[in-house]
């Protein structure tokens, strides 16, 4: 991985510090996402996957450090130019956060007809394509109570794209699913990236789902990035700490535990715990 | 915890608490005028909050007007002078009554469900998504509930005024023998302008009150379930106390 900023970079995290409420989450992270390529943030839970996510999408500023989307500085950005930003990145929620009170066909349609003025034909044939293209174009008159927790992931994914962002990023989309959903929610990830030229960023844990579509992988672990490279890269790499995360192993460089004080002494002491 | 440090956290959470409502009620103020160009989420809103609300205003408002009626006659026909049972129902109702219970019953009814709904729109990452879509959930969310309750309370409050002084009359005049045209004249001779609009100024700011504790606690609840029944409940027991503590202020100034 070059640190240098290439033509290409798209997402452009540099040396980033983050903590709240006093317990760190980020002890400088750096990592670039490229257009056009699919890049994998993993992990083990815990490790602030999500938090990434909020720092990219300007959710939340870093204490320190840069983080740049199309090479702008979010935290120089006041609130309306980020909203110009949001309106070309699209995000999947692990739980697909689907607007409850209207219907499948609605929801998608919800960012046409807030960000423009479209005549209803249009609206209607817009989205009916998007669900058409994650094969739920049938449920459209359903409610997001009635789908299953795999639909209503497909259904957030049609509404991610309806408006053609320039960069989809996804939070977990793997966990929870059959393996039909699965296959799905994969191909449709690759599709999305191949055939639009969307750049993707997948925060995950699901190392072998991820190495089937990642082009650039990222390790993060305690804070900071442990390893990066192709998944092929990071599968062959014999520093151990990435060799217990693709082994799963509990034993190893990452921790398991959450920090805890000595076992012996906590279970003979006289703690009120 | 000493019992002095206990009250000081307590002030410094209350203190925190206005200062976060305070906050929030100006940018929801400046939010309400791109939600002034929405009627229709606007309309929507107020069905929800008024519209929904009818049933429960109205029923509350015709047996309080009933008690009002017993009551007031009871009392009145002690002095001889039943007859101005209408003034006292009337004036009653419009300064006091109907504002007060309205706003109690809308805290209750609408207050909650505006809390719960907001409250768990934030718990299944509803308005981070809408954020994230780049649509200011202030705007599409708050702004139109907010503006929904304020407009529906002095509607309400109306509402519950005229049913009231049915069920005063319902009682005064068809149970207890008061004459009509005496109880409907005298009601019109002393009820002024004034009283009517002091009616609809307490209600209006109640309406402002109650509408902006209810969507501040869905807005901020932790996103679990605890969190939204605590905000929830938060709901119901500030909009109350506020109610009651602004209708004393209120009539003092009005007086």
């Amino acid at each position: 991985m070059s640190a240098d900023r290439a033509a290409d970079t798209v997402v452009d995290v540099r040396d980033v510090h983050y903590s709240i409420g006093g317990r760190e989450i980020f002890s400088g992270i750096s990592l670039t996402a490229r257009a056009g390529r699919v890049t994998a943030v993993m992990g083990p839970s815990g490790t602030g996957k999500t938090t990434l996510l909020r720092l990219i999408t300007a959710q939340c500023d870093a204490d320190s450090g840069e983080v740049r989307v199309f090479g702008q500085e979010l935290s120089r950005l006041s609130g309306r130019e980020i909203y110009a930003l949001r309106r070309r990145m699209g995000m999947l929620f692990q739980n697909g956060a689907l607007l409850t009170d209207m219907d499948v066909f609605e929801n998608v349609a919800f960012p046409v007809r807030q960000h423009t003025n479209l005549p209803e034909p249009l609206v209607r044939a817009l989205v009916l394509t998007k669900l058409q293209a994650v094969g739920l174009r049938g449920a459209a008159e359903l409610i997001p109570a009635e789908l299953s927790g795999g639909m209503a992931r497909r259904v957030a994914l049609a509404r991610a794209i309806v408006m053609d962002p320039e960069v989809l990023i996804y939070d977990e989309p793997f966990v929870g699913l059959d393996p039909i959903s699965l296959g799905v929610i994969l191909r449709l990830i690759k599709h999305m990236n191949q055939a639009l030229g969307i750049t993707t960023i997948i925060v995950s844990h699901d190392v072998t789902e991820l190495a089937k579509i990642a082009d650039d992988s990222y390790l993060i672990s305690g804070g900071r990035i442990v390893a990066a490279g192709t998944p092929a890269e990071l599968g062959a790499s014999d520093s151990p700490a990435v060799r217990q995360f693709m082994t799963g192993s509990a034993d190893g460089p990452l921790a398991f535990d959450y920090p805890a004080p000595d076992y012996t002494a906590q279970l003979l002491g006289e703690s009120d715990r | 915890m000493s019992a002095r440090h206990r009250g000081h956290g307590l002030l410094l959470e209350g203190v925190r608490r206005l200062g976060s409502a305070t906050l929030f009620l100006v940018s929801l103020l400046i939010a309400c005028v791109p939600a002034l160009a929405r009627p229709r989420l606007l309309a929507h809103q107020i069905y929800n909050t008024g519209a929904r609300s009818l049933i429960i205003i109205m029923l509350s408002g015709l047996f309080v007007g009933m008690v009002l009626g017993l009551q007031g006659y009871d009392l009145l026909q002690r002095f001889g002078s039943e007859e101005s049972l209408g003034v006292a129902a009337a004036l009653g109702l419009l300064r006091e009554l109907a504002p007060v219970i309205t706003a109690l019953l809308f805290a209750g009814r609408a207050g909650t469900a505006l809390t719960s709904e907001i409250g768990l729109m934030r718990a299944t990452d509803q308005l981070t998504a809408m954020e994230i879509m780049a649509v200011d959930p202030m705007r599409y969310v708050a702004a139109p509930r907010f503006l929904g309750g304020v407009i529906a309370m002095p509607l309400l409050t109306a509402i519950f005024s005229v049913i009231g002084l049915f069920g005063a009359q319902l009682i005064g005049v068809q149970l207890m023998g008061v004459d009509t045209g005496v109880f409907w004249s005298q009601t019109q001779d002393a009820v002024e302008l004034r009283d009517v609009t002091e009616g609809m100024v307490k209600s209006l700011v109640f309406g402002v009150a109650c509408s902006l504790i209810a969507v501040h606690e869905g807005y901020f609840a932790a996103p679990t379930a605890e969190g939204v029944g605590l905000a929830t409940t938060r709901t119901v027991v500030a909009s109350s106390v506020l109610t009651l503590l602004l209708d004393y202020v209120l009539t003092a100034e009005f007086l």
